[in-house]
């Protein structure tokens, strides 16, 4: 609802800005920056040039133990999308700095080879040579013809746009790992099986030397055992030696935690409830659970029958072999769900990123306002949450439940949130050297989570080491854990604000390295960083996740990374340890603060400039935080909400010289624009989200048809005053098809009653009867020349007074006289727009304003009861009146439609959440007037 | 409206004729009511509404479900089922001083010969009685005497318990229509053309006993009494199908005054006969009654009459205020009356007097019955015949309810509450003053918001 029309005022034209600036100042998360160059001809989404691709695009690539580093395959899977971007290249780049080249055969003190479960990593890159900045999600996938049984692989959410991967990291984070989680999940399967067959195998093979053994030492006699027979023993002991090192693999496979999946509502064979990982382990501490769980066997144990195959001794060369693709790995239906999920991420992170976060921000105030959002929005989608706030809910459970000594702790922040103090934007370019914390400034550290940035960067300087294997342009931006434990206040804070981008970006040689270095370098994901001291010695390449289950230390410091000063030191170290990965999780995350009532300090910090102008591009904004008071705490050392590269010199000095027309073409294409202009978006406007995607198609063509509509019918505005002021308008016409598009260019103006579906019946053949107006308020109607029609005809006559009649035949409008103005502006028949998603934006704006002016007019105590027992009641009448008129500047009918979204608030708000309304009819006696055209 | 719908020239006939009701025209500004509730519950027609108490009422008709309902929320509290048939009378009996706690009962009679007294408050079955030879079609409580009589084919007294403590033979196979309490404990009963007094007589040897006597039997009216209705103390009122009009006195039951034909163009005369023969009975038939204190207001035909008991004659009507028959009529305390009719609408009229105007031409009253006559305003609300020196009075139409789209069998009016009609089409229609509803929903969101604590400021 937040639209740019509304936005676009702010910009242009001398006398429009007398008007505006009368008016309150928006608040600042609506607006967006003023783009500098617009005068110049140039439009803002021209910036980023050089890359090669045309459009955003998620690319997964393997790091080959045959060939290297290769690109598997592209979604979208269209060779225009990524052009001349060498992705062979990038896939080099991508695939090198993985950290979690892990573990490679038996590790020191196991006599047997040991998997790893390990997390996968998420790591920003950018190639500023190619233009092409990528989130990457590193993860490992098991396969027992490979080398150490895994195969590493990639997949990277490639996009020109820098800014929309660090602001939507989160997200695409969440999203990924998902995907993620699909794959592994196929893989472990899969896996699984592959070790069942290979067991057989051996047996079988086993089974078949020892025959030809004993028969050998039958037909020997001669007491001494030739070489032959001396080699089949060396043979048969190998073979028994494989099996049992399968028979451990598949222990290992199936001991996989399971139950943490499970009980996070983590269905194996559906892929999108797959939580976070963080969630999961989250869950997985609050009720710790026998690892022998009947739910694995039963994942496993469906193994088709299979015919066991003799094994050679000699197996052949790595070379030669043909290895598993990935499909093969995970399972087809793994396999297709994952790339379901991929394609689901392409499409929600589709187009510019000022689109993706303009409609975060939205649809998170819009959720706070449950009291009239039901009334022009469609609820439904509001209800799905974001991924992130499930994360977090699940966290703030977590926590209370889990831990006693967490509870002090999180009372404190939890005042701290209920004050309403949102975060304010906070960004930074985290590059941690967490092993230099570790050495020597652990304790400054760890209050340093608000020292110079500058000093950071000092280490990162001093401290890039390791070989150096592709030596150009590979920055690695910031990196993330997913956020285990943003449960403290330290947790949300950040680095403060960098002085400019180029000096938080530091050239990081790529390289192959073991994960220990690239941990430290890249940040990490968050088990890692969470395991004690001891523990990761004894797996130093690697975490295996197995000891889970029986460690309490562990999960006692998973969830009170607070800890109170008597805990014992090296818990304190770790739990600091934890702190800085933390910073890093928050500082890759905007945080926006609409805090209406009692702007924070960081609001005011934002660079205002004297005209108004605000530059900062609307923030990713997290909505869990209002409704999850007490689960997590406020951050209350956050100094300010700039954002370092938004201060950048393209933001700067704002020249407004845009035309109105050319404005109304901005507002109007955004997209569009960005994609001829550009290669940072993509050519269609972005889905907000991809629930409401067919949603966002109804709209576009509900506002292109309304559009045609006021731009057709003279008479648009009483029709549209009648939808809003609650009389219903019956659309009548003998072509079914043009009427049920006019109803549809209608339903947009026509509020919501309730949660249900919008009051609107496309196409009606019957006569109406009182109680179709109660329940519709937008009806179209068949009109027919037989007697049934007459009928139809009588009961439209009987019932005149409840309605409005719109004539799509003879176009004609019969309907109560509109004098007001908001219509006007809703509907102005001149409009410059042009495109029907930005009309239905433009006309959401505006409702919303008459929603917050309902709002006012419900709540206000005054305007409906007496101040005094004494008072009368006409001058509460009056003083209503004036309320409306006066102090919400509406004219004439304009009180109408006030009043009835009033009504509306009012009955939504003390209804009985378990019963449903009464649907009551309400109605004027006011004369109706004839329209023609 | 119709016309332009349709799209001129080809207009149906009979719509013309419509033109002789008055209409009120779109702006009613005296027309409180501008909120409806649609009630749901009904599968057949609606016939009766009782009221309970302050806020509460019951619906019956013709699918046998009596329902009882809120008359400020519009909900539906209970649906009692019981009669097999439909129902023929209903009647409300709330509880003497006898009980602790006032109890709200109603009687409900049915064409399945069954009356059943249900409880208000739990929505059950007291009792039922299936005793009758024919179907009851009137009740009446006495509430003085604590009895309530049922009137069918026969006479019978009943006690609270529902003992049977008296009847009377076997009166007529069409029964008792209608029946209305007098003083010293006597009834009237409506049987046929004829007017029977009954008298309630303690009997000797129970405490409780009463028996029951035939008075007598007046036979004053030329054909079957539709409407039966006490004035007063001294006064009840008859109509009949043909249109007599007979006020008796209640203590002696002797005729006071009538008024025979008095909306009949007999009485001008400039009227011709032929024209009052084709006149069908039901355009004249006195369907209900309603009375105060110095008016009694007769639905007759399409039209309403306003009689003055004191001058005995009819000082206001309207002759046609419905496109058919009134069903009911009654009166409210401002000086309006409420009326509907089979075609399915409500009209709310004011009694108004009119300034005396020199040399007004009086309308002729066969012209202004059939609509012949020169659309003239004056004549649609015609004050008629009065006498030089009284006030002349009119009804004039201050706003009309469109909602039913079948006959409005009978409405209830709940005061400040609203209006509840119930009709042919099974739905009865709650009607509300929107502007008192929509303050009193503030008043409950402000109460709701005070509850949630959402009043204070969150700090």
């Amino acid at each position: 609802m937040i639209s740019a029309p509304d936005v676009v005022a702010f910009t242009k034209e001398e006398e429009l800005e007398d008007d505006l600036y009368r008016e309150p100042p928006l608040p600042e998360e609506y607006s967006v920056p003023l783009f500098p160059f617009a005068g110049h001809g140039a439009n803002p989404w021209a910036k980023v040039a050089g890359s090669k691709f045309t459009r955003d695009f998620i690319l997964i690539s393997e790091f080959s133990e045959q060939v290297g580093p290769q690109p598997l395959l592209t979604i979208p899977d269209d060779a225009k999308v990524s052009g001349t971007f060498d992705l062979n290249y990038f896939s080099l780049r991508i695939m090198s700095v993985d950290y979690q080249a892990s573990f490679v055969g038996h590790p020191p003190g196991s006599a047997y080879p040991k998997l790893n479960f390990v997390e996968d990593s998420k790591v920003v890159l950018g190639d500023s040579k190619e233009g092409a900045f990528a989130y990457v999600h590193h993860l490992t996938l098991y396969d027992l013809e490979a080398r150490g049984f895994v195969r590493p692989f990639c997949m990277a959410y490639i996009s020109a746009d820098e800014h929309k991967i660090m602001q939507q990291f989160q997200e695409l984070s969440a999203e990924f790992s998902k995907a993620s989680e699909c794959l592994k999940t196929g893989n472990r399967k899969a896996f699984a099986n592959e070790l069942e067959k290979k067991l057989k195998d051996l047996d079988y093979t086993r089974t078949v030397l020892h025959n030809e053994t004993e028969a050998q030492k039958k037909a020997n006699d001669k007491g001494y055992y030739t070489t032959q027979a001396i080699e089949k023993a060396n043979e048969l002991a190998s073979v028994e030696k494989s099996i049992i090192e399968h028979q451990d693999l598949l222990r290992q496979i199936r001991s996989y935690p399971y139950r943490k999946l499970k009980e996070s509502e983590f269905h194996p064979y559906e892929p999108e409830c797959a939580l976070d990982r963080a969630d999961a382990g989250c869950d997985q501490d609050l009720a710790p659970s026998d690892p022998a769980e009947p739910g694995e066997t039963h994942l496993y144990t469906h193994i088709p029958s299979y015919t066991p195959k003799l094994i050679k001794a000699k197996s052949a060369k790595c070379f030669d072999k043909k290895l598993k693709t990935l499909e093969e790995l995970c399972d087809v239906y793994f396999f297709t769900q994952t790339l379901d999920q991929l394609h689901h991420i392409e499409r929600t992170f589709r187009g510019d990123v000022c689109y993706l976060l303009t409609e975060q921000i939205s649809r998170a105030l819009l959720k706070q306002q449950s009291v009239t959002n039901f009334l022009f929005e469609d609820v439904s989608f509001l209800d799905e949450k974001p991924p992130e706030k499930q994360y977090r809910g699940c966290q703030g459970l977590g926590q209370d439940a889990m831990d006693g000594k967490c509870l002090e702790e999180s009372l404190t922040p939890k005042v701290v949130v209920s004050l309403g103090s949102y975060k304010s934007s906070v960004e930074c370019v985290p590059i941690k050297m967490e092993q230099e914390m570790e050495d020597s400034e652990e304790p400054k550290m760890s209050e340093s989570v608000t020292s110079e940035p500058q000093e950071n960067l000092d280490y990162l300087d001093a401290d890039i080491k390791g070989s150096i294997s592709s030596g150009e342009s590979i920055e690695v931006l910031g990196t993330e854990k997913s956020g285990s434990g943003l449960t403290k206040s330290e947790s949300q804070a950040s680095l403060p604000v960098m002085p400019s981008p180029q000096a938080g970006r530091s050239k990081v040689g790529s390289r192959r390295t073991v994960s220990e270095d690239s941990i430290e370098v890249l940040s990490t994901c968050p088990s890692e960083s969470l395991i004690p001291e001891d523990f990761k010695a004894s797996y130093p390449s690697a975490i295996n996740e197995e000891p889970y289950a029986d460690n309490d230390d562990e999960r006692g410091l998973r969830f009170a990374p607070r800890l109170s000063p008597g805990i014992a030191d090296e818990q304190d170290d770790v739990s600091k340890q934890e702190s800085l990965v933390q910073v890093d999780a928050a500082c890759c995350i905007g945080k926006e603060s609409p805090n209406f009532l009692e702007p924070l300090p960081e609001l005011g910090q934002k660079p205002c400039e004297e005209d108004g102008v605000v530059r900062i591009p609307p923030q990713p904004y997290r909505a869990a935080e209002q409704g999850l008071r007490g689960g997590f705490p406020a951050h209350d050392s956050v100094p300010g909400g700039l954002l370092p590269y938004e201060l950048d010199s393209r933001y700067l000095s704002g020249s407004r010289e845009v035309s109105k027309s050319s404005l109304d073409e901005c507002s109007d294409s955004t997209s569009y624009i960005s994609s001829a202009a550009s290669t940072c978006s993509d050519r269609t406007p972005s889905p907000a989200h991809p629930a409401c995607q067919a949603g966002e198609r109804h709209r576009k063509r509900a506002g292109q048809n309304a559009l045609r509509f006021i731009r057709q019918y003279p008479f648009a505005h009483p029709a549209i005053y009648s939808l809003l002021s609650g009389r219903t308008l019956v659309v009548l016409g003998e072509d079914e098809a043009m009427v049920k598009k006019l109803v549809t260019a209608l339903s947009i103006f026509v509020p919501n009653c309730g949660v249900y579906a919008k009051p609107v019946k496309h196409w009606v053949t019957s006569p109406l009867h009182l109680v179709d107006f109660q329940k519709w308020k937008l009806i179209g109607l068949q009109r027919t020349v037989s007697p049934a029609g007459v009928n139809v005809l009588h009961a439209l006559s009987r019932y005149s007074r409840y309605l409005s009649i719109l004539d799509a035949d003879s176009k004609t409008l019969r309907c109560p006289l509109y004098k007001g103005t908001v219509v006007a502006r809703l509907a102005d028949h001149r409009t410059q727009i042009k495109r029907g998603s930005t009309y239905y934006m433009h006309v959401q704006s505006i409702l919303t304003q008459l929603c917050s002016k309902a709002f006012l007019f419900t709540f206000c105590h005054h305007l409906h009861l007496p101040i005094s027992e004494r008072e009368p009641e006409e001058s509460v009448v009056n003083r209503r009146m004036n309320f409306l008129k006066l102090q919400l500047g509406l004219a004439n009918e304009d009180v109408k439609i006030v009043q009835y979204l009033a009504e509306l608030l009012k009955l939504h708000y003390i209804q009985e959440p378990g019963r449903g309304g009464s649907p009551l009819l309400r109605f004027d006696y006011v004369p109706s007037f004839l329209y023609k055209i | 409206m119709l016309r332009w719908l349709i799209g001129g020239g080809r207009e149906p006939q009979g719509l013309a004729e419509k033109s002789s009701v008055q209409t009120v025209g779109e702006e009613q500004t005296q027309n409180p009511y501008t909120e409806l509730l649609v009630l749901k519950g009904h599968q057949d027609i609606v016939r009766f509404l009782v009221q309970i108490d302050d806020c509460r009422f019951a619906s019956a008709g013709d699918d046998g479900i009596v329902c009882l309902w809120n008359a400020q929320t519009g909900e539906k509290l209970f649906e009692l089922h019981g009669h097999t048939h439909k129902i023929t009378a209903i009647a409300p009996f709330s509880s003497s001083d006898a009980f602790e706690e006032k109890r709200h009962l109603i009687i409900t009679a049915s064409a399945d010969r069954t009356v059943i007294v249900w409880d208000c408050t739990s929505g059950r079955q007291v009792q039922k009685v299936s005793c009758f030879h024919s179907t009851v079609k009137c009740l009446t409580v006495l509430q003085r005497l604590d009895v309530w009589l049922s009137g069918g084919s026969d006479l019978c007294v009943w006690n609270r318990k529902l003992d049977l403590l008296c009847k009377t033979s076997h009166l007529t196979d069409a029964g008792i229509s209608a029946l209305v309490e007098l003083p010293k404990n006597c009834v009237a009963a409506a049987v046929g053309k004829e007017l029977i007094i009954f008298r309630l007589t303690d009997s000797n040897n129970e405490s409780e006993g009463w028996n029951v006597l035939e008075v007598k039997r007046l036979v004053d009216h030329q054909d079957n009494i539709l409407s039966l209705v006490s004035v007063n103390d001294l006064t009840f009122v008859t109509g009949s199908h043909v249109g007599e009009l007979i006020v008796w006195d209640a203590l002696d039951w002797t005729k006071q005054a009538s008024e025979c034909n008095f909306w009949d163009s007999s009485v001008h005369p400039d009227v011709q006969p032929e024209i009052k023969l084709s006149q069908s009975p039901n355009e004249t038939s006195v369907q209900h009654l309603t009375s105060d204190e110095e008016y009694v207001f007769a639905a007759v035909g399409k039209g309403i009459y306003v009689y003055n008991l004191q001058m005995k004659c009819v000082i206001a009507c309207q002759r046609t205020a419905h496109d058919s028959s009134v069903l009911h009529i009654e009166k409210l305390p401002n000086r309006q009356l409420i009326s509907c009719s089979e075609d399915g609408s409500v009209r709310i009229w004011e009694l108004r007097e009119k300034q005396q105007l020199p040399a007004e031409p009086v309308p002729t009253g066969f012209f202004n019955m059939w609509g012949f006559g020169r659309a003239n305003k004056q004549a649609n609300q015609a004050a008629k015949k009065m006498q030089e020196n009284t006030p002349m009075y009119f009804l004039e139409l201050v706003g009309d309810l469109i909602g039913h789209s079948s006959a409005v069998q009978m409405f209830l009016y709940f005061g400040e509450l609203g209006l509840a009609t119930c009709s042919a089409d099974h739905l009865i229609i709650l009607w509300k003053d929107g502007e008192r509803e929509s303050s009193l929903r503030s008043l409950t969101l402000f109460q709701k918001l005070a509850q949630n604590g959402d009043l204070q400021l969150k700090l």
